[in-house]
């Protein structure tokens, strides 16, 4: 065998790697996986309360620590169970109850002010996540019912105690559509 | 033991479907009776379609009867006042779905008519005047879904529809409010059709009715004559369960089939129920908009059943007295708003009538299949034999009782129809039927609930960036005054 025989074989195969190469190499910028992607999809499953009880500062932090292995799928206690197993499902991981040191899952709630108690002092306005809060400086403040996520985090900064927190009006009609237990 | 009445269909017009006792003949021994005005008319926002219309009265407003009360909005249809007197008040009552705001009407017994209601000379207006004008009457799908009349047309005008389908297949048992409406008024039914033909742009229409109806068949026939349209045609069915739904029944007369999401048009067809055709032609004959309907009355606990033309706003206690009262032996047992197969119990007589309200059942315990203790599925498949729209209700039941949203999409939840077939012959008992309800109604609150997230997301994402942007311009402006004061203090030295 001479150098002559092997020559075509040699040029294909070489020919074949560039050609393959640069195939792959295209495609690997063309198709990449979006990091991003998997954030967004396990941001959709969060309720989006923004509460922080996950420890991270909204629902996105917490689906980006999720996404990169920092916190598991066990700390959204507003998601409850239906929300644990759905990013378990996504992850391919065995679904796991909330961690009971975040929070209990409770039944939806909205945020009422006491109107007659509020002062006026406009702390609670910016602390609302989603801006569910109507109120100026020294005009009473009131709660958008549609749109309070009962996240809670008006009520620390409430230095007269006159916001309460109270069961969605929903949840009697949730209730009675739950399935039969027998 | 409950399944003895039943024997599956054995025509092809339908697949599964029951045949059934009917239970129609003692409300049809006698014509139909006229109900005198309610002294309180309480006129439902939401007159059976799911939607509230908008009041348009406060407290103390005077109407009159035709006044118009509540304005439609999508699909809820105009409301008016079927008597002349004062609104009450604007507040929750008691409705066949539960409980709704409803128009409290106080009749001052004089019953004034509206002045400007006046008959439409409809054969004069091109189709699109005559939809406005068919708007202005308070029309709606008076089969039970209450759908206004006017968009329903609208929508069939717009796709092209070829054919005009009149429902008069009152499938369900008890139910016979349409065969006494078109036993008394078919001609008016014959005139309804000609006007909502004109207004849809078919090019013919079908009268559907039950081969176990040959009274009204014969009136039909005699109305038909007289009127000497040959756009019109009778087209006579076997009296199965459920056919009278909508798709079943297009199905049967077109051998077209309705897509899964899709509205009959997309099919060349539209179709109206035959007492909203009648009511049709009251509107423009007379100039009244939809103020009554037949109703039946009927069950074993009712001493003398019978098909009433109420105002629409009479309490069903009123109703039921005209019929001669609550029987004693046997007891009333359940009061029901429509059949007995897909009808709902109502928890008070003070419910009023409503546009979609057909019949009122008062039930004793032996005219419902009575059921006895609900006992595990044993997966006979009887449920899927019988079901018309060819599911497997065993299915769905396994995936409703687990909350499974994505396998009640997998098995076609939103393709029932509801009849309740599958309750009627399942051997185990299992309200199935009542349990895709409330699946259904656990599905819209989740996809509520994914679109209140989103809304929530993007709420807290311009919270996020403005809180950013305002703490950015005051670390500026404690820069500038820093400079400032640098500056000043500088100039001075």
């Amino acid at each position: 065998m001479n150098a002559a025989t092997l020559l075509p074989a040699v040029g294909v195969a070489a020919g074949l790697a560039v050609v393959l190469g640069a195939a792959l190499g295209w495609l690997a910028t063309r198709l990449r996986a979006d990091p991003d992607s998997l954030v967004e999809r396990l941001d959709a499953l969060l309720p989006q309360t923004q509460c922080g009880q996950c420890r991270y500062p909204g629902c996105r932090p917490y689906a980006v620590a999720i996404a990169s292995g920092e916190a598991g799928t066990d700390r959204c206690p507003p998601g409850g169970e239906a929300t644990a197993r759905a990013l378990a499902t996504l992850l391919g991981r065995e679904p796991r109850p909330v961690d009971p040191r975040y929070g209990e899952t409770r039944p939806p709630q909205v945020a009422v002010i006491d109107e007659a108690r509020c002062i006026g002092c406009a702390l609670c306005l910016p602390a609302c996540p989603v801006d569910a809060i109507v109120g100026a400086p020294r005009f009473v403040h009131t709660v958008i019912e549609a749109q309070c996520t009962g996240c809670e985090l008006c009520l620390p900064p409430c230095p007269v105690d006159c916001i309460a927190l109270l069961p969605s009006p929903g949840e009697a009609y949730r209730a009675c559509t739950a399935p039969a237990s027998a | 033991m409950h399944r003895a009445g039943f024997r599956m269909s054995a025509r092809p017009v339908l697949r599964g479907g029951l045949r059934l006792e009917s239970h129609k003949a003692r409300p049809l021994e006698h014509s139909v009776q006229l109900l005198p005005a309610p002294s309180i008319a309480v006129l439902a926002l939401d007159q059976g379609s799911g939607e509230e219309a908008r009041a348009v009265v406060t407290p103390g407003t005077r109407v009159r009867v035709g006044t118009r009360v509540a304005a439609g909005i999508g699909a809820a249809a105009d409301l008016h006042s079927p008597v002349s007197g004062e609104v009450r008040a604007v507040e929750l009552r008691p409705t066949a779905s539960g409980q709704g705001t409803c128009i409290v009407v106080a009749s001052d017994g004089r019953d004034e008519r509206e002045p400007g209601l006046a008959p439409l000379n409809w054969s004069t207006l091109d189709g699109a005047a005559l939809l406005e004008a068919l708007a202005g009457g308070g029309l709606a799908g008076f089969g039970g879904a209450a759908f206004p009349t006017a968009g329903k047309l609208a929508l069939a005008r717009v796709a092209g529809v070829e054919l005009l389908l009149l429902n008069g297949a009152e499938c369900e048992p008890w139910i016979c409010c349409d065969d006494a409406l078109l036993r008394e008024r078919a001609s008016d039914v014959v005139l309804g059709t000609r006007v909502m033909l004109a207004a849809c742009g078919a090019t013919r229409a079908t009268i559907a009715l039950e081969d176990d109806k040959p009274e009204a068949r014969a009136a039909l026939e005699a109305a038909l004559a007289a009127a000497g349209d040959a756009r019109l045609a009778i087209v006579v069915l076997p009296a199965v369960f459920p056919l009278g739904a909508e798709g079943l029944l297009i199905a049967a007369v077109t051998g077209r089939e309705v897509p899964t999401g899709a509205l009959p048009p997309e099919v060349g067809v539209v179709c109206q129920n035959v007492g909203t055709a009648a009511a049709v032609a009251r509107y423009v004959s007379a100039g009244m908009p939809a103020l009554t309907r037949l109703v039946t009355v009927t069950g074993s606990g009712v001493r003398r059943p019978a098909n009433l033309e109420a105002r629409i706003g009479t309490p069903v206690a009123e109703l039921v007295a005209a019929c001669g009262g609550y029987g004693d032996t046997p007891p009333a047992a359940r009061l029901i708003a429509g059949g007995s197969l897909t009808g709902r119990a109502l928890a008070t007589d003070a419910v009023p009538v409503t546009k979609g309200l057909n019949c009122v059942l008062v039930a004793t315990a032996a005219d419902l299949p009575w059921r006895e203790a609900q006992v595990p599925c044993i997966r006979c498949g009887d449920c899927a034999a019988v079901c018309p729209v060819a599911l497997l209700p065993q299915q769905l039941h396994r995936a409703a009782r687990a909350d499974d949203l994505a396998g009640l999409a997998r098995f076609g939840l939103t393709d029932c129809i509801e009849c309740g077939c599958c309750d009627y012959v399942c051997p185990s008992a299992i309200p199935l039927t009542a349990g895709f309800r409330a699946a259904r109604e656990r599905q819209q609150l989740h996809e509520a609930e994914r679109r209140r997230a989103v809304e929530t997301k993007a709420r807290y994402e311009r919270h996020r960036r403005r809180q950013g942007e305002q703490a950015e311009a005051e670390r500026r402006a404690f820069e500038a005054a820093r400079r400032r004061a640098q500056s000043d203090g500088a100039g001075r030295a």
